[in-house]
C-alpha cells in the first residue's frame, strides 16, 4: 500500500489509541442506560459525569456548564436556535465568515422572522472594532464570532466580542471547534457566555460534542424528550464517546504545548517553501492556529493540484471539508475580499501531532513536480 | 472494574438499551482505529473509506425495512429523528394545516416535540388508548381534522411492548391526507417491517435499541410519495440538507451491522425469546394479585410489564437489585411519578407503582429466567408480608373505599 | 438512587415487622399515608400502665426509606414514655439514616405515625375513663 501523508486535521483527526482503551468496555460490554436506576444505569451515569470534568478542566470552565451534544454541529445550532426562541424577532448578529453550522441555522431563523446582522471581516479574516461598530441593530439576542476560522487559522479577539455582547444585552458565543486543542482556552478568563466543542477535532471520537454555557444564560432546547443534559438536549446519552471525548479532553491539555511547537515547526518549513514557489498564504499578517495554512498559487487550478496530490498519498483540503461538496470557491476568502480565481484555486494543509518534518519535505518535493507539470501544460496550452 | 464484573445483576432491560453484540463491535473498531476520516471529506481517499462503509450501513438499515437507501437519514439516535419528523413535517406543511394528532402513551420525545409545537401555536390532540394499550381506529378516524397536518403514533410501546396496527392506522392517515410518522424505536428487529406495504411517510430508528452503538439512529424520509421535512439541524448540508452534521462513520457502520444482524436472526431470535417471555410469565402468574399491562396477543415476544398488588415499586426495585429492570420507561424513572402509559390504560396509581417492566433479550439465558422466577417469588412474599395494604386485602377491605388521610 | 447503609440494613432486616391486637386497649394504632402518594405506615404501640411503650409493630407499604424509617422508630420507641415518644421528629429520623432530600417525607410520614398511634391510644384511654 502506498505511504499516506494525512494533512487534513482540521477536517477530523485520527482517533488517540489511549481514547480508544478507555472507550472500548463501553463498546463491548453490556451497557446501561444512564437514565436507568440499576446498577448497570449507575455505572453509566458515573462515567458520564467523570467525562463531564474532564472536558471542563480542559477549558477552565465548571462540570455544571458543559452540555453534551452530538457534535459541533449541533451544538452551534443549538445555541443559534435556543438564544433566538428566547427573544422573538431580535436580531442574530454573526461574522461573515462563520461554519455553515452557525450561518445556515441563522439563516433559517431570518425566514420565521428573526434579523441578521453581519460582521465584515478584514482582507486578513479578523472582525476589528470597527466592523463591530457599523452592527446598528439594538435588539440583539446573540453574537456569534468563532475562535479560530477553519479555513484560514485566523484568531479573533474574544474581548471585542465580549464587550460588542455587554454593551449590547446580548449572549455571546464562539464556535471553537477549530481552536480548543491547538490553543489556550480559558471559559472562564474569555467572558463569553456559550462556546462550543467538538471530540473528533482533538483526536477524539466523531459523533460527540459540547455546547458549554454559563449558568446565566437561559436559553431553549432544540431536541426534546427525556430531559437529558439539564432537560437541555434529550436522548439516551452516547456513553462510548463522552468517556473518548472526556479522555482526549485529559490528553490534548497534556499534549498541546508540545504539539503546538511541533506544528509551528512544521508550518514554518512548508511557508517558506510554499512562498517560494509562489503561493499567496492567506490570513498571513495576524495571528493564526500554528497548525493551518491556507494558500493558493495564481493561475493554478486548486482542484487539479488537490487530486494530483492525492494520488501520490497526500490528503490536503479545499476549503472546509463541509463544503467540499461544491465547487464554490470558499466563502471565507471571498468574505475577506479575495479575488475569486484566486480563491478558487485555494488549498489547505493542516497538520497534527503525528506529522513530520520529512513528511513536509516529501510533501514540498511533491508539489514542486505537480506544479512543473501543471505549468507546462499551461505553456503548451497557450 | 473485575470485581464489579463478578457481581453484576441479571440484565433484564433490553428495552432501555441493549447490549452492543461482539459482532457489531469487531464491525465498528477498525472505523476507529484505522479508517478513520470525514466521510464529507470529497477531497482525499481517507474520505471514501468512511464514506463507502457509510453507504454500505445505510443500505442494510433500509434492507431490514424494506425501504431504499435514499430514504434513510442518520441521526443522533431515535430522540432527534422524533424530533426531526414531528417538527420538521409539521413546520414544512404548516401552511395545511395547524392541527396534529398522536396518542398519550407515546416516547416523552414525541409528547415533548408535539408539546414545543403547542408553544408555536399548533393545535394538538393527545389520543387515550383502550384499556389494552392499543388505539381505536374508529377514535383515532374520528380525531382528524380537516386541519391535521400530522399524526404519529410509536409502532411497540417501550413499555408495556403492544403492537400498533400501523397498516390501518396508515391508511387511515392516507384517506384523509394527514402525514403518518411511527415511532419504531422498539420495534427493529422485533416484528416485521415493510415500508413498500406500510402506509407510513416517516419512521425513526434507533441503534441501541437492536444491539448497535448509542448516539446514532435513523429517519426514513418517504420518497414515493415524497414526503419534505425542514431540517432541525443546519450546517454544511449532509444528509440531503436533512441534518447537518459531522456522521460518526464508526457508530453508522455499528449500526448497519447491527440491522444486519436483526434481519437474518430475528425470526429464530424471536421464538426464543417468546418462549423465555412465555414461561416467565407463567412463573410469576402463580402468585395472588398479579397484573399484565396491555395486551398479551399483539404484543413483542420481548416484554412483560407486571404489577405486584399491594407492593410498592421503588421497594420492589430495591428487593429486586439482583435483576436490572426498569418500573416505566427508564427515561422517566428518575422523576418520583407513577408511569403515565399505565395511567392512560386506566390502571390506578398503586398498580401503576407497582410495576416491573422485564424486557428480555438476545443474550438472555432460561438460568436467568428461572433465577427471576424465585428471586421475585420470595421478594414479593415478604414485601407483602411487609405492608399493610395486604394485610387488608386479606381481611376482605376494598382499599379503594377507604378515606385515606390526606398527606 | 443511592441507600446509605442503615436504609439498606434496615430495609433488608426489618426490625418489629408485624401487628398487634388493635382492640386491646393498651395499644394504638396509627396508620398514615395513601396508597396512591406511594406510602402506607401502619405502626401500632402498646403502652404498660404506667405510660411506656412495651412494644412496636410496624407494617409499611412504601419505598426502602419508608421501610428503613418505621423500622427505625419502632427500635427508638420502645421504653420510651408517651411524652418521650411525641418528641420524636422527622429530622432526628432523617439525619439517623441520612436520607436524602427526595426522601424526607418518609420522615415526616414516619413522625406522623408516631403521633396518629398516640392520639389513638390516648382517645380509647379517653373512652375507658
Amino acid at each position: 500500500m502506498m505511504q499516506k501523508f494525512y494533512f487534513d486535521h482540521n477536517a477530523t483527526t485520527a482517533l488517540d489509541k489511549k481514547v480508544l482503551g478507555v472507550m472500548m468496555p463501553y463498546i463491548e460490554m453490556q451497557q446501561g442506560n444512564p437514565t436507568s436506576q440499576h446498577s448497570f444505569g449507575r455505572h453509566a451515569r458515573t462515567a458520564i459525569e467523570e467525562a463531564r470534568e474532564q472536558v471542563a478542566l480542559a477549558i477552565h470552565a465548571h462540570p455544571s456548564e458543559v452540555i453534551f451534544t452530538s457534535g459541533g454541529t449541533e451544538a452551534n445550532n443549538m445555541i443559534v436556535h435556543g438564544a433566538a426562541i428566547k427573544q422573538r424577532e431580535s436580531t442574530l448578529v454573526r461574522s461573515n465568515i462563520e461554519h455553515p453550522c452557525v450561518a445556515r441555522p441563522m439563516e433559517a431563523m431570518k425566514h420565521q422572522g428573526w434579523k441578521q446582522a453581519l460582521l465584515d471581516v478584514s482582507q486578513d479574516g479578523v472582525v476589528t472594532k470597527e466592523a463591530y461598530k457599523n452592527i446598528s441593530a439594538e435588539n440583539v439576542s446573540l453574537v456569534s464570532v468563532m475562535l479560530a476560522n477553519n479555513e484560514t487559522g485566523a484568531i479573533q479577539d474574544m474581548s471585542l466580542l465580549h464587550d460588542f455582547a455587554k454593551e449590547k444585552n446580548a449572549l455571546s458565543h464562539t464556535d471553537a471547534v477549530q481552536a480548543f486543542g491547538k490553543i489556550d482556552v480559558h471559559f472562564d478568563e474569555l467572558h463569553i457566555d456559550a462556546m462550543t466543542l467538538s471530540s473528533h477535532k482533538i483526536y477524539g471520537p466523531q459523533g460527540v460534542g459540547a455546547l458549554i454555557l454559563n449558568k446565566r444564560s437561559d436559553i431553549e432546547p432544540l431536541i426534546y424528550g427525556g430531559g437529558q443534559e439539564k432537560n437541555l438536549r434529550s436522548g439516551t446519552e452516547n456513553i462510548a464517546a463522552i468517556v473518548g471525548f472526556g479522555k482526549a479532553c485529559e490528553l490534548i491539555s497534556e499534549s498541546m504545548k508540545a504539539t503546538s511547537t511541533h506544528t509551528h515547526e512544521l508550518k514554518k518549513i512548508l511557508e517558506v517553501h510554499l512562498k517560494a514557489l509562489g503561493a499567496v498564504i492567506f490570513s498571513e499578517k495576524v495571528v493564526r492556529l500554528n497548525n493551518t495554512t491556507f494558500f493558493a498559487f495564481k493561475d493554478i487550478e486548486g482542484s487539479t493540484l488537490l487530486t494530483a496530490l492525492d494520488k501520490k498519498g497526500f490528503a490536503i483540503a479545499s476549503g472546509s471539508a463541509c463544503s467540499s461538496v461544491n465547487k464554490e470557491p470558499s466563502h471565507v476568502l471571498l468574505a475577506m475580499g479575495i479575488d475569486e480565481d484566486l480563491a478558487r484555486g485555494a488549498l489547505r494543509i493542516s497538520f497534527g501531532q503525528k506529522n513530520s518534518v520529512t513528511e513536509v519535505r516529501d510533501f514540498i518535493e511533491a508539489l514542486r513536480k505537480e506544479l512543473q507539470t501543471l505549468k507546462q501544460l499551461t505553456a503548451i496550452a497557450a | 472494574m473485575t470485581k464489579d464484573i463478578a457481581r453484576k445483576p441479571i440484565y433484564l432491560d433490553y428495552s432501555s438499551t441493549t447490549p452492543v453484540d461482539p459482532r457489531v463491535a469487531e464491525k465498528m473498531i477498525p472505523f476507529i482505529t484505522e479508517h478513520f476520516g470525514n466521510p464529507a471529506s470529497r477531497s482525499h481517499s481517507f474520505g471514501w473509506t468512511a464514506e463507502e462503509a457509510v453507504e454500505e450501513a445505510r443500505d442494510e438499515v433500509a434492507k431490514l425495512v424494506n425501504a431504499d437507501p435514499r430514504e434513510i437519514v442518520w441521526t443522533s439516535g431515535a430522540t432527534e429523528s422524533n424530533n426531526l419528523a414531528i417538527k420538521g413535517a409539521s413546520h414544512f406543511y404548516s401552511t395545511k394545516g395547524k392541527h396534529i394528532l398522536t396518542v398519550s402513551t407515546e416516547h416523552k420525545c414525541v409528547i415533548d416535540s408535539f408539546r414545543e409545537l403547542e408553544r408555536e401555536g399548533y393545535t394538538a390532540t393527545y389520543l387515550e388508548p383502550e384499556p389494552n394499550g392499543l388505539v381505536d381506529l374508529e377514535k383515532f378516524k374520528k380525531a382528524i381534522r380537516p386541519d391535521t397536518v400530522l399524526a404519529s403514533v410509536m409502532f411497540v410501546n417501550n413499555e408495556i411492548g403492544v403492537i400498533q396496527d400501523i397498516e390501518a392506522l396508515g391508511n387511515i392517515c392516507r384517506e384523509q391526507k394527514v402525514i403518518f410518522h411511527v415511532d419504531a424505536a422498539q420495534a427493529t428487529g422485533k416484528v416485521d417491517i415493510d415500508l413498500e406495504k406500510l402506509p407510513v411517510d416517516l419512521m425513526s430508528f434507533s441503534a441501541h435499541k437492536t444491539y448497535g452503538p448509542k448516539g446514532i439512529g435513523a429517519l426514513y424520509v418517504r420518497r414515493k410519495p415524497r414526503i419534505r421535512i425542514e431540517a432541525q439541524m443546519h450546517g454544511g448540508g449532509h444528509e440531503r440538507g436533512m441534518r447537518s452534521g459531522t456522521l460518526a462513520t464508526h457508530q453508522i457502520v455499528g449500526m448497519g451491522e447491527a440491522f444486519r444482524i436483526a434481519r437474518i436472526e430475528m425470526q429464530l431470535e424471536n421464538e426464543r425469546i417468546r418462549k423465555l417471555r412465555d414461561k416467565l410469565l407463567h412463573g410469576l402468574q402463580d402468585m395472588e394479585e398479579v397484573y399484565v399491562n396491555g395486551d398479551l396477543k399483539h404484543r413483542i415476544a420481548h416484554n412483560l410489564n407486571i404489577s405486584f398488588n399491594y407492593v410498592e415499586g421503588e421497594s420492589l426495585i430495591m428487593a429486586v437489585k439482583d435483576i436490572a429492570v426498569s418500573s416505566g420507561s427508564a427515561c422517566t424513572s428518575a422523576s418520583l411519578e407513577p408511569s403515565y402509559v399505565l395511567r392512560a390504560l386506566g390502571r390506578s396509581d398503586e398498580l401503576a407503582h407497582s410495576s416491573i417492566r422485564f424486557s428480555i433479550g438476545r443474550f438472555t439465558t432460561e438460568a436467568d429466567v428461572d433465577f427471576t422466577i424465585q428471586l421475585l417469588k420470595e421478594k414479593i412474599y415478604k414485601l407483602r408480608e411487609l405492608s399493610p395494604l395486604w394485610d387488608m386485602f386479606k381481611d376482605g377491605i376494598d382499599i379503594s373505599k377507604v378515606e385515606w388521610a390526606a398527606h | 438512587m443511592a441507600y446509605s447503609d442503615k436504609v439498606l440494613d434496615h430495609y433488608e432486616n426489618p426490625r418489629n415487622v408485624g401487628t398487634l391486637d388493635k382492640d386491646d386497649p393498651h395499644v394504638g394504632t396509627g396508620m398514615v399515608g395513601a396508597p396512591a402518594c406511594g406510602d402506607v405506615m401502619k405502626l401500632q404501640i402498646k403502652v404498660s400502665d404506667d405510660g411506656v411503650i412495651e412494644d412496636a409493630k410496624f407494617k409499611t407499604y412504601g419505598c426502602g426509606s419508608a421501610i428503613a424509617s418505621s423500622s427505625l422508630v419502632t427500635e427508638w420507641l420502645k421504653g420510651k414514655t408517651l411524652d418521650q415518644a411525641s418528641e420524636i421528629k422527622n429530622s432526628a429520623i432523617a439525619e439517623e439514616l441520612a436520607l436524602p432530600p427526595v426522601k424526607i417525607h418518609c420522615s415526616v410520614l414516619a413522625e406522623d405515625a408516631i403521633k396518629s398511634a398516640i392520639a389513638d391510644l390516648k382517645s380509647k384511654q379517653g373512652k375507658l375513663i
